[in-house]
């Protein structure tokens, strides 16, 4: 496992929002984790990056604890974060953007800079164009694509398909399935047509506790569980999937 | 046309010399968003370390080296007992920064007393060229070039290196520059540092210009780096830059076509600029 989260706790405030989250990431493979609004799904990425410190539990990458970690020591360790609000830097150019996640500029962060712009050539059009200035599709690609110039083991995805037209989740999905045959990841995600595409594997959050997790392919199946977690069945009747 | 000049090159070098004091207020404060009211003090600190240097190598290489590295040395203390505690807490910000300049202020006064300390132009940069009716004074030459220089060199790192793009992100968004693997305190403590050695530089500059060194400088140079701030618009490091020309400008033209403005014209053109541009000239955004 290239990640494992033990009863992890968190407080943000006086709130008690992470109250026994436990989960397991298998390297090279896709991990959606699923819930309903508030669950804490995006309270678990913030708490394995830093941002929203453990007081609880045990976070562990490739062996070693991330606990009490600053932000920026996790992410040398090599973990990649893509926050849910579409979060590039408006004042800088969309290479400076791509640079700034270049800790190296060396041989292997040019080619993983390739590869970005290979996957999302809507970039490679717009190199010198303010970060402000882009769409909200383009600002997802470039929040993802900072991500894996970074050289991230693990990328952790927070809703990327939120607020996006159906054509752009599409390009997104697109993208998805190429990324993940370079890195491990572990993807928040609301639309579950677009969690199914991309996912290998399953972990449902609900009040802050681990409910359930498992194979994709399961929960696919299981149309009681996703009822029950997701509030999805009606839905998923008339969706598509991507 | 010959006063014109004269008031122009004289306009232009007080500008420079503006920009000196104002140019590390508008990292600290335009750009990193810290309302640093010891700024002041530390350009205070600069100066009287030239001018005790100055007086005893009398090298003014020597004695702008010594200055920043005193103002340097004064920021990273300040930077690391108290700024580092309340970033981005404006209130703590206000009333520590004050708390500090007073003690700056005094020790400065304790070491070397309350009276007025005296002293030169360098001999190589002392006297004029005269053209006909415009003379040029050789200090305020040698203010505008440092000036320039200065904008310049501090533009090219904003806007070209590294470390001037994770300023500008970490401006933006602390957070996500973290999760870059970038230890953005540490940088900002770095510019904090920076900034306080250019203030120390003004302070260095500034001696000569006005032959002296007293304790009431630090407050009335601090108002005006304020003001440039404001006028070239927060996070605009080149706009400080303008904004310190244009200052020097108005107060050199006012002063011989409108002395009873000289006073009121640095305030009158800051809530001018505040009226048409709230956001100051070049507004927020960095470069």
């Amino acid at each position: 496992m290239i990640l494992r989260l033990t009863h992890v706790s968190t407080f943000i405030g006086q709130f008690h929002i992470l109250q026994d989250i436990s989960l397991e990431v298998p390297a090279g493979e896709v991990t959606v984790i699923l819930g309903r609004n508030g669950a804490g799904k995006t309270t678990t990425l913030r708490s394995i990056m830093g941002l929203a410190p453990a007081t609880g539990g045990t976070i562990s990458f490739m062996g070693e604890s991330l606990n009490g970690l600053p932000p920026y020591a996790a992410a040398r360790r090599g973990i990649g974060y893509v926050p849910e609000d579409q979060a590039v830097f408006a004042v800088l150019t969309v290479e400076e953007n791509l640079r700034l996640a270049m800790l190296r500029r060396d041989r292997a962060g040019n080619e993983r800079l390739r590869f970005v712009l290979d996957i999302f050539p809507d970039l490679a059009q717009k190199l010198k164009q303010k970060g402000g200035s882009l769409s909200g599709g383009q600002k997802q690609m470039l929040a993802i694509g900072r991500a894996l110039v970074h050289d991230s083991r693990l990328l952790l995805i927070d809703e990327p398909s939120k607020g996006l037209a159906p054509i752009m989740v599409e390009k997104l999905a697109g993208a998805l399935r190429q990324i993940k045959d370079h890195t491990t990841v572990v993807l928040v995600e609301q639309n579950f047509n677009l969690a199914s595409a991309v996912g290998e594997r399953y972990v449902i959050i609900d009040d802050g506790h681990t409910v359930q997790q498992g194979l994709m392919s399961d929960l696919q199946a299981d149309q009681n569980l996703q009822r029950r977690y997701l509030g999805i069945a009606a839905a998923r009747e008339g969706g598509k999937v991507v | 046309m010959d006063v014109f000049v004269n008031l122009t090159l004289s306009g232009l070098s007080t500008g420079m010399m503006i920009f000196l004091v104002a140019s590390g207020l508008s990292l600290i404060f335009g750009l990193m968003g810290v309302l640093n009211f010891a700024h002041g003090s530390l350009f205070m600190w600069g100066a009287y370390a030239g001018v005790w240097v100055f007086a005893r190598t009398h090298s003014f290489t020597l004695a702008l080296l010594a200055g920043m590295a005193a103002g340097a040395m004064v920021g990273w203390v300040m930077e690391r007992l108290t700024i580092r505690r309340i970033y981005g807490n404006v209130v703590a910000q206000i009333l520590i920064t004050t708390g500090v300049m007073l003690v700056l202020n005094e020790l400065l006064s304790a070491t070397f007393g309350p009276n007025i300390i005296a002293t030169t132009v360098p001999p190589l940069l002392a006297g004029s060229w005269a053209f006909g009716n415009i003379v040029v004074v050789k200090y305020r030459v040698f203010t505008i070039v440092v000036g320039f220089l200065v904008a310049l060199a501090v533009h090219f790192m904003l806007s070209r290196t590294r470390v001037g793009i994770i300023v500008r992100a970490g401006v933006e968004n602390q957070e996500m520059v973290q999760v870059l693997g970038i230890n953005i305190r540490q940088v900002f403590s770095l510019v904090f540092v920076f900034g306080s050695a250019l203030a120390a530089l003004g302070g260095v500059m500034m001696a000569p210009a006005i032959g002296a060194v007293n304790s009431g400088m630090g407050i009335e140079n601090q108002m005006l780096a304020f003001i440039v701030v404001v006028i070239g618009g927060m996070g605009s490091f080149l706009g400080s830059a303008l904004g310190s020309v244009i200052v020097g400008l108005a107060g050199a033209y006012t002063a011989w076509f409108f002395p009873e403005a000289s006073l009121a014209v640095n305030v009158v053109l800051m809530a001018l600029v505040l009226l048409l541009k709230p956001n100051g000239l070049f507004g927020m955004g960095g470069e």
